[in-house]
């Protein structure tokens, strides 16, 4: 094993796939000459060449077309969005051609392609610039969404995710590229639509994903000193997404915290929430909580972040409602 | 004299089997449209339906200026370059029923016919969508050292999308093998060219990114064929993109319930008189190469061909309701949300 960061692991997966498979190319803004906005993509022109990793001007409707068109035609493109909050402008290419190609072409033309950069907030960055996408696109047939939360994970499902023959959203953030973890020396690859128990516990389940799951772990400590048990499962991938593990999770434990970077109305907490009264009424000894972010646009003022965003006493809270306590 | 030398030039420029080609492919187009029209009001096809008829002359020069390898992306007006590329009508005629045998399975209806078979990728629904899609296309085709281009065609609506913009900016700064193709009919649904910007010349768009640009008489098969050879070799030479815009008409409305309100029935006669397909038929006739028998003879062939489009569509079945979760994802075990 070895310690890497977590923009490092991204880096190994693509360095690892465009070594691997010709038809492998990084494009976007800042990717090649500048080394990457948070330094993801550092050295890859320099081992790759100006042909497979590419800047593109600020155009992100253009570009991202452009590389669905050239994955319709047999590449197979990573798209780096700066920050999912620019996919906004791309996303009729995202959801109208990447997203539908193959089943309204009959099966004919599939887009093996991978839209990744990092979501939800980073700071003090005002509206525009901390929002949590995973639902809009997890809500599309034809996609794949994936919300990695370690370096571990980052680089074996960016490594799935670059062979999918489907279009993979894969989400990351600018909070965790500098997060530091083991990572095997050798390749390793794992399978999207598999969740992950980050902490095995009796007493509660919470359920979450990405940057925020580390939220979620200091609760658990900090529950744990009050001896309550909780399993935190790392849903690793929000489309497809893996109820199985969460519901034999809630039948061991009976209660269910969903912990969630996006504003609450229709979001995966929600979606969650109704599979599991579905699939485990009978299991629940408590109402399904949820934690996420509140239901505005998130403003740049620190106390009105610290009111806004999930964190470690608000989970804690949460978990101790659906305890009684 | 030069006057004459050109005037012989121009008349060897293209061959008695070219013009049969042509004429025999524009009547295929004509005819498969207006049976499509008349089943549309049958209400056999359904959904969205929107004919090429008129501006049959940009597809039939474009394909015989290209080859196969190259590639074709269009918007929702899309039956006529399908089958100009070599599908068989029927597969067309099939998927406007919604019949599993369909080029699309039924899935994607008028606006989405796709070949891959004859390069044709759609057959898009959103206005310009198809614009950086067709620099995408070229883009591989550039990535991977082949010769192949990419025509990537546009109503004159369609440029106004920011899409375009966008589009044409990268193609030219990495020099992709595409040709750009505005089939300017004049209105955008019922808005007309002048009331959506202050430029009124199309292939003017191009000059501000220093792409070759230029307009084409769209209802001459000569002139589209002329103009794309040009682009298609400057493409294939790694020279970049080229702007054509092509003025034609449509004689028909936008979509099959367009009561055309916005323009006069004289208007419309004024580019029946110019009708691309009675030009061609013209020159054959003037150089006395087809006959009346061979006229009725490729009118027969082409009467039959609709017939038998019409007839697979009518035999064929619907998708069975277990095709709803094939062709979502490559992935053969995706596991789906079924409540």
């Amino acid at each position: 094993m070895k310690t890497v960061e977590f923009r490092e692991a991204l880096r190994e997966a693509m360095n690892e796939e465009m070594r691997r498979d010709e038809s492998v190319f990084l494009i976007g803004e800042e990717v090649a000459e500048y080394n990457g906005a948070y330094k993801v993509s550092k050295g890859m022109l320099a081992e790759f060449g100006a042909k497979r990793v590419i800047d593109t001007p600020i155009a992100e409707l253009g570009f991202a077309g452009i590389a669905v068109g050239a994955a319709s035609n047999g590449l197979r493109p990573i798209v780096e969005f700066m920050t999912f909050n620019f996919s906004l402008v791309a996303i009729d290419q995202v959801i109208n051609s990447a997203a539908k190609m193959l089943s309204m072409s009959g099966g004919q033309y599939s887009v093996p392609i991978v839209f990744r950069g990092p979501t939800a907030s980073a700071g003090m960055l005002s509206s525009q610039h901390s929002q949590a996408f995973e639902n809009w696109y997890a809500n599309t047939p034809g996609l794949k969404v994936v919300v990695p939360s370690t370096p571990y994970d980052a680089k074996g499902l960016l490594k799935a995710a670059i062979r999918d023959n489907d279009p993979v959203i894969f989400m990351e953030s600018e909070q965790m590229y500098g997060d530091k973890g083991e990572i095997p020396e050798g390749e390793y690859i794992l399978p999207i639509g598999v969740a992950d128990i980050k902490r095995a516990g009796t007493d509660v389940t919470i359920a979450t994903f990405g940057k925020i799951t580390k939220v979620a772990l200091k609760a658990a400590e900090e529950l744990e000193k009050e001896g309550i048990s909780v399993e935190v499962v790392d849903l690793r991938t929000v489309r497809p997404i893996d109820y199985k593990t969460i519901i034999e999770s809630v039948k061991k434990t009976n209660r269910l915290v969903v912990v969630e970077e996006a504003w609450p109305l229709a979001s995966i907490s929600s979606e969650i929430a109704y599979m599991v009264q579905k699939e485990a009424f009978d299991y629940l000894d408590a109402p399904v909580r949820r934690v996420t972010t509140a239901d505005v646009p998130l403003p740049y003022a620190p106390t009105l972040i610290e009111a806004s965003l999930p964190n470690v006493p608000k989970v804690v809270k949460a978990v101790k409602d659906v305890m009684y306590k | 004299m030069a006057k004459v030398a050109e005037k012989v030039e121009k008349k060897l420029k293209f061959t008695k089997e070219q013009y049969l080609t042509w004429y025999e492919s524009m009547l295929l187009m004509r005819k498969f449209e207006e049976k499509t029209g008349q089943l549309y009001v049958q209400q056999k096809i359904k959904g969205f339906c929107h004919l090429y008829i008129g501006q049959e002359a940009i597809v039939a020069g474009t394909v015989s200026a290209t080859k196969k390898g190259d590639k074709h992306i269009t918007a929702y007006r899309d039956h006529a370059h399908p089958i100009a590329l070599g599908l068989h009508p029927k597969y067309v005629m099939a998927e406007m029923y919604a019949k599993i045998t369909g080029c699309s399975k039924g899935k994607g209806g008028s606006m989405h016919i796709f070949s891959k078979e004859h390069g044709f990728v759609g057959g898009h629904g959103i206005v310009g969508g198809q614009i950086p899609l067709g620099a995408g296309i070229a883009f591989a085709e550039k990535y991977n050292g082949t010769d192949n281009v990419c025509v990537c065609s546009m109503g004159d609506g369609a440029v106004r999308q920011g899409a375009l913009h966008e589009a044409f900016n990268m193609a030219m700064t990495w020099k992709l093998p595409v040709i750009f193709v505005i089939e300017n009919n004049n209105y955008a649904m019922g808005t007309s060219v002048e009331r959506t910007s202050n430029v009124h010349d199309l292939w003017k768009l191009g000059l501000a990114y220093d792409m070759p640009a230029k307009p084409v008489d769209g209802m001459t098969a000569e002139a589209v064929h002329e103009a794309m050879e040009e682009a298609v070799a400057r493409a294939r030479r790694g020279e970049g993109p080229t702007l054509l815009e092509m003025k034609t008409y449509r004689y028909k409305g936008h979509s099959m319930s367009d009561a055309q309100t916005y323009r006069t029935k004289d208007e419309v006669k004024e580019y029946q008189a110019q009708d691309p397909i009675e030009k061609v038929l013209a020159t054959l006739q003037k150089n006395k190469w087809i006959d009346d028998a061979g006229i009725e003879a490729i009118e027969a062939k082409v009467k039959a061909l609709v017939d038998e489009s019409v007839q697979f569509a009518e035999e064929s079945p619907f998708p069975d309701p277990e095709e709803l979760y094939h062709d979502v994802y490559m992935q053969k075990d995706y596991p789906y949300i079924i409540e």
